[in-house]
């Protein structure tokens, strides 16, 4: 029972760091029906600033202040926000009335150009995220373990999650971004600015995608220049499970995927691991092939 | 009389296509003016190109003084033209009431509610629906919510794109009677129809539209009288 309970606690934290960057692979497929393959990338190349910034303020030896590690994520979000806008001004706007597929060609280019960036700018190793950034302090709770970094991933990751589904469903602004995503032109109609809310998705989803990144470095201590294709790939997955383009769907199958990443490895093995996530991906695919919670309602007449 | 809206020779293409080859009309303020035309005249193209989703090769849309050819589709809004597009294209994952707010994105929020409830007053059905997706509701009451919506922006210029499209004749009279009442407010409206009959009744002036161009203009009453609009959008042999 503990051992189960053990497996839940680490596949929440896998899984909201998973839903994190799900959240911006869906907003963008659910605004321009693109899949940005760069999203990974950028999320990773979050994880690198964040590391830079907290081991050239004193976290390369001991512990860092708690400032520091504030002041890392507040740096990453902000580059890799900026870094988003950027990637839609410079990849996707000259393409928005292209082929489809062009658009995803300038997405893979995005992401080998991010790719191979980040290895000239630090480095092709993997590089390791010291001890004692965050405090090695865990709670043990009837046989199950949970670290403060655990905790910290899960609370931040359900605080976010549960901030941007408000945003999008309660504000002005975020109706403006639902709206767009079901209809451009009619959006268009009702006085919304189409432009600025495909930017301001690419703000966003980097964002989040930029704490996902950080969290992955901190939870498994290490970063490597082309780590953005598995974690993405996983995230993507995630995204489709819950059903693309629906961003409670992306938060669902990025805990899903957790969850069920961390009993895979617990109960079967771990090296099967990613077998068996292209097998729960095929078989959701399978039974309902928009996704768990993309189902939507006829909008033709 | 100086117009509202003033329209000059004004050429929309598709690519080689060209779908409005020089259409001049105008509208002056508070009137009810009616574009007339079959499947593929252009009437739509005209009616997106108005509203700044499709580019003006040449030709000019003068409003209130302004060119509007080149400006922002969003920003045409905030002058005061909302539409109420063909097909209606309600945003059918969201609720009846969010599209109704969608449609007073412009305005502030302080004033959305007042106008919601005049909406509902006009249209009690969509009232009775207001936490319901606008995909579930029926043919008819998505209309209503599209002209709603448009309402919502508070225009100067309403424009209607085909809103008796693929509605029962019962449903498209309720429609033209709230149609008669949004007049009456003082609004004013270009609608482009089909349903030549509804439309001319309802309207003070009305154009026919054939193949990108304009080949009538006259008055409502002329226009239902005359032989060849009878023929041609009328059907000669109606009991009517």
């Amino acid at each position: 029972m503990s051992e189960f309970a053990q497996q839940l606690v680490n596949g929440l934290t896998v899984g909201g760091i998973y839903a994190l960057i799900a959240l911006g692979y869906t907003m963008v497929y659910g605004i321009l029906k693109l899949i940005n393959f760069a999203h990974g990338d950028l999320c990773v190349l979050g994880a690198f600033i964040g590391l830079t910034v907290i081991t050239s303020m004193g976290g390369a030896t001991g512990s860092p202040a708690a400032w520091v590690v504030g002041l890392a994520f507040v740096v990453a979000i902000v580059a890799i926000s900026c870094a988003g806008a950027l990637l839609e001004f410079a990849a996707y706007r000259p393409l928005r009335n292209a082929h489809r597929l062009s658009a995803v060609v300038s997405a893979l280019g995005a992401s080998m150009m991010i790719e191979n960036g980040i290895m000239l700018i630090w480095s092709p190793q993997t590089l390791v995220f010291p001890q004692g950034i965050l405090p090695s302090k865990s709670w043990h709770i009837a046989g199950v373990v949970i670290t403060f970094t655990q905790l910290l991933i899960i609370v931040v990751s359900f605080v976010l999650m549960a901030a941007l589904y408000l945003y999008v469903n309660r504000t002005r602004f975020g109706t403006a971004i639902r709206a767009a995503a079901i209809d451009q032109d009619a959006a268009r109609l009702m006085g919304i600015n189409v432009n600025r809310v495909i930017v301001s998705v690419f703000i966003l989803g980097p964002a989040l995608g930029a704490i996902g990144g950080l969290f992955i470095g901190l939870y498994y201590r290490q970063a490597v220049f082309n780590m953005g294709w598995t974690y993405g790939l996983n995230a993507f997955i995630a995204a489709i499970i819950g059903g693309i383009g629906n961003i409670p769907g992306a938060m669902l199958g990025g805990l899903l995927l957790g969850l069920f990443n961390a009993l895979a490895a617990g109960y079967i093995s771990s090296t099967w691991q990613q077998a068996i996530t292209f097998g729960l991906l095929i078989a959701i695919l399978l039974i309902r092939p928009s996704g768990i919670l993309g189902e939507r309602v006829a909008e033709k007449v | 009389m100086s117009a509202l809206l003033q329209i000059s020779d004004l050429h929309v293409s598709y690519g080689q296509i060209e779908a409005l080859k020089g259409v001049s009309l105008e509208v002056a303020k508070g009137e009810v003016v009616a574009i007339l035309g079959s499947n593929g005249a252009g009437k739509t193209t005209l009616m997106r190109a108005l509203s700044g989703l499709l580019k003006a090769g040449a030709g000019s849309i003068i409003y209130r003084g302004e060119e509007l050819v080149g400006q922002r589709a969003d920003l045409i809004v905030r002058k005061g033209i909302a539409q109420s597009p063909e097909g209606r294209r309600v945003f059918g994952t969201l609720t009846v009431e969010e599209n109704l707010g969608l449609g007073a994105y412009t305005r502030p929020p302080s004033e959305v509610s007042g106008s919601r409830a005049e909406v509902y007053k006009m249209f009690p059905r969509l009232e009775e629906r207001r936490l319901q997706m606008a995909g579930t509701l029926s043919g008819g009451e998505q209309q209503m919510l599209a002209i709603g919506r448009a309402l919502m922006a508070k225009p100067t210029l309403l424009l209607l794109d085909e809103p008796s499209l693929g509605l029962a004749p019962l449903i498209v009279k309720g429609i033209f009677t709230a149609l008669r009442e949004i007049a009456n407010t003082g609004v004013t409206v270009l609608l482009v129809e089909q349903n030549a009959r509804m439309a001319l009744k309802l309207a003070d002036r009305g154009y026919v539209l054939e193949v990108g161009r304009m080949v009538h203009e006259d008055s409502a009453a002329n226009l239902l009288a005359s032989p060849e609009v009878q023929e041609a959008y009328l059907g000669k042999t109606d009991a009517h």
